[in-house]
């Protein structure tokens, strides 16, 4: 980066460490905690958006719908998560290409499927074979995200199904009596209140994503994790800067960082459940009222 | 608006353009068996493989880019599509003949060798440290040995140097500088091991036309004997040449 970085064996010290720390893998290493916060802040509303979409199927009163709703739930909370990423993956993967092959190469004779090889003509590959690093990183990056919504989706939609469940029934006996639809119910009383129920399960569930971008590599795409293991495992003189075995530190590092994400995660939930009690007949609704009324 | 029509012109024709144009070879590695492969200080892939890989793929006339995986997925990644090459360092065995293609080798069969802390180290009756999916943790299985696998290279290193194994075995060219550098800590322990039938480029079992490219490609730098002076380049003058 600095050009008195151009030779590193002749530096030492202090010298040594910061053109060390500015050479261009830890450039990227510190650019992948970008990627886990942008993976996390695109992940967490689609994986909520997919939960919700499954509780709410779940409890539908078509029969269809709700057998559809339950059976995601089932199926892919029942899959362990690292089958799920490899197999998944691979599957959606393939089946787009398999999509765009059939659209651009109806001509194509050549089996697809031959053994264990899936095989779709060259202009059918997605992304095209010739596209820059970059275009592939991006497409990993985006069946990561839809394959952690579904998963956490899964998940997801079982809180909220539970929460659902949990909220008082004379709420809604009353939604009722007042002359509501069943519909209008549900939106007006039933949603705004399971939140609170929601929430403990879903800050779980948060807490969780936030430690499961490791699975990333899986999909190719290079995230904290893979970095502090290939920076920190010892180097020999093959690299511009040999080092022994310095995984402990940038293990370290992450244990930082990954603390950091829970201690601001825990500020925000207790925030926002401090903002979904206030007038619920929860016994942290009751505490609030309390509170109010004797200050 | 008018400036994102251009754009949007531009991009369609860039596209376009590049379905047309030649062929990318998508080469696949593992970016973490120096000096064959690895990523260097700017974040690239280096080492010999990467030096004779763009050697060959310039005398095959194909353009080629590198792309990085995880050991434990190389052939599933390739079976599926997601690059065109296995280039990692991978000897050449009859199970993985079954499952995809080989060129010829491009690097002679090469001795394994164990390393330890101490040249007494039980390599017969204790525990050995092997990189996952490797003809080396297939040898310490069947040598009576407690096989411990380990999904990278480094890591059976430092399993060795925490105690958790008595000696890693591996190919002798990846230890040869960890030994030699690391100031008298690990030595090689017994004698070298023959395994595998040399080191060759990976392909599916269906790109017979680009494995013939390759195959040219290897066969013309061992007449002219660049593909000797890469070797001794990257791996000493005591390594096995062609």
């Amino acid at each position: 980066m600095f050009a008195s970085c151009a030779d590193p064996s002749l530096l030492s010290g202090l010298d040594w460490l910061a053109c060390y720390l500015t050479s261009g893998k830890h450039l990227d290493f510190y650019r992948s905690f970008g990627t886990v916060l942008i993976l996390l802040a695109v992940t967490a509303p689609v994986a909520l958006a997919f939960g919700f979409a499954g509780a709410l199927a779940a409890r539908s009163q078509l029969g269809l719908v709700s057998i559809l709703g339950r059976g995601y739930m089932a199926m892919v909370r029942g899959v362990p998560d690292i089958v799920f990423f490899l197999f998944f993956v691979i599957a959606l993967d393939q089946g787009i290409e398999w999509l765009t092959h059939q659209v651009r190469c109806p001509d194509w004779t050549e089996p697809i499927r031959n053994g264990l090889e899936f095989r779709v003509c060259p202009q059918a590959k997605v992304p095209p074979g010739a596209a820059p690093q970059s275009v592939h990183s991006l497409y990993g990056f985006g069946l990561a995200v839809v394959t952690f919504a579904i998963v956490f989706g899964a998940f997801a939609a079982n809180v909220l199904l539970g929460a659902m469940n949990a909220v008082p029934r004379a709420q809604i006996e009353t939604a009722l009596a007042y002359g509501m639809s069943e519909r209008q119910a549900t939106r007006r009383v039933l949603i705004p209140q399971m939140w609170i129920y929601a929430l403990p399960g879903l800050s779980n569930l948060w807490l969780i994503l936030i430690k499961a971008t490791p699975l990333l590599f899986l999909l190719g795409v290079r995230d904290v994790v893979y970095w502090a293991r290939e920076l920190g495992g010892s180097k020999t003189s093959a690299y511009e800067y040999p080092h022994p075995d310095w995984r402990l530190y940038y293990f370290l590092g992450l244990l930082v960082f990954y603390l950091l994400m829970t201690r601001i995660s825990e500020l925000v939930l207790a925030r926002i459940s401090a903002r979904l009690s206030r007038g619920q007949a929860t016994m942290a609704g009751e505490a609030m009222r309390k509170a109010g009324a004797t200050a | 608006m008018k400036n994102l029509l251009i754009a949007t012109t531009a991009t369609l024709a860039l596209v376009s353009g590049a379905a047309f144009a030649q062929q990318t070879v998508r080469m696949g590695t593992e970016g973490a068996y120096p000096p064959y492969n690895f990523i260097n200080d700017q974040g690239e892939v280096d080492g010999f493989e990467r030096e004779l890989g763009d050697e060959l793929c310039k005398r095959a006339e194909l353009t080629c880019t590198w792309v990085t995986t995880d050991w434990d997925s190389i052939i599933p990644n390739l079976q599926s599509g997601n690059y065109d090459t296995i280039i990692a360092g991978m000897s050449i065995t009859d199970e993985r003949e079954e499952v995809l293609d080989f060129t010829q080798n491009y690097f002679p069969p090469a001795a394994s060798a164990y390393a330890g802390l101490s040249a007494d180290a039980d390599i017969t009756g204790g525990v050995v440290a092997a990189q996952v999916g490797t003809i080396q943790a297939g040898h310490v299985a069947e040598s009576g040995a407690t096989l411990l696998e380990y999904a990278t290279p480094d890591e059976t290193v430092a399993a060795v140097r925490n105690g958790e194994a008595d000696a890693v075995f591996a190919d002798k060219d990846f230890l040869a500088p960890i030994v030699s550098e690391s100031g008298g800590e690990f030595t090689f322990v017994g004698e070298d091991v023959p395994l595998g039938g040399g080191i060759g480029i990976g392909l599916r079992d269906s790109d017979d036309e680009l494995r013939g490219k390759f195959d040219a490609a290897i066969q013309s730098m061992k007449d002219d004997g660049t593909l000797n002076t890469m070797i001794t380049k990257w791996f000493g003058a005591e390594a096995k040449t062609f």
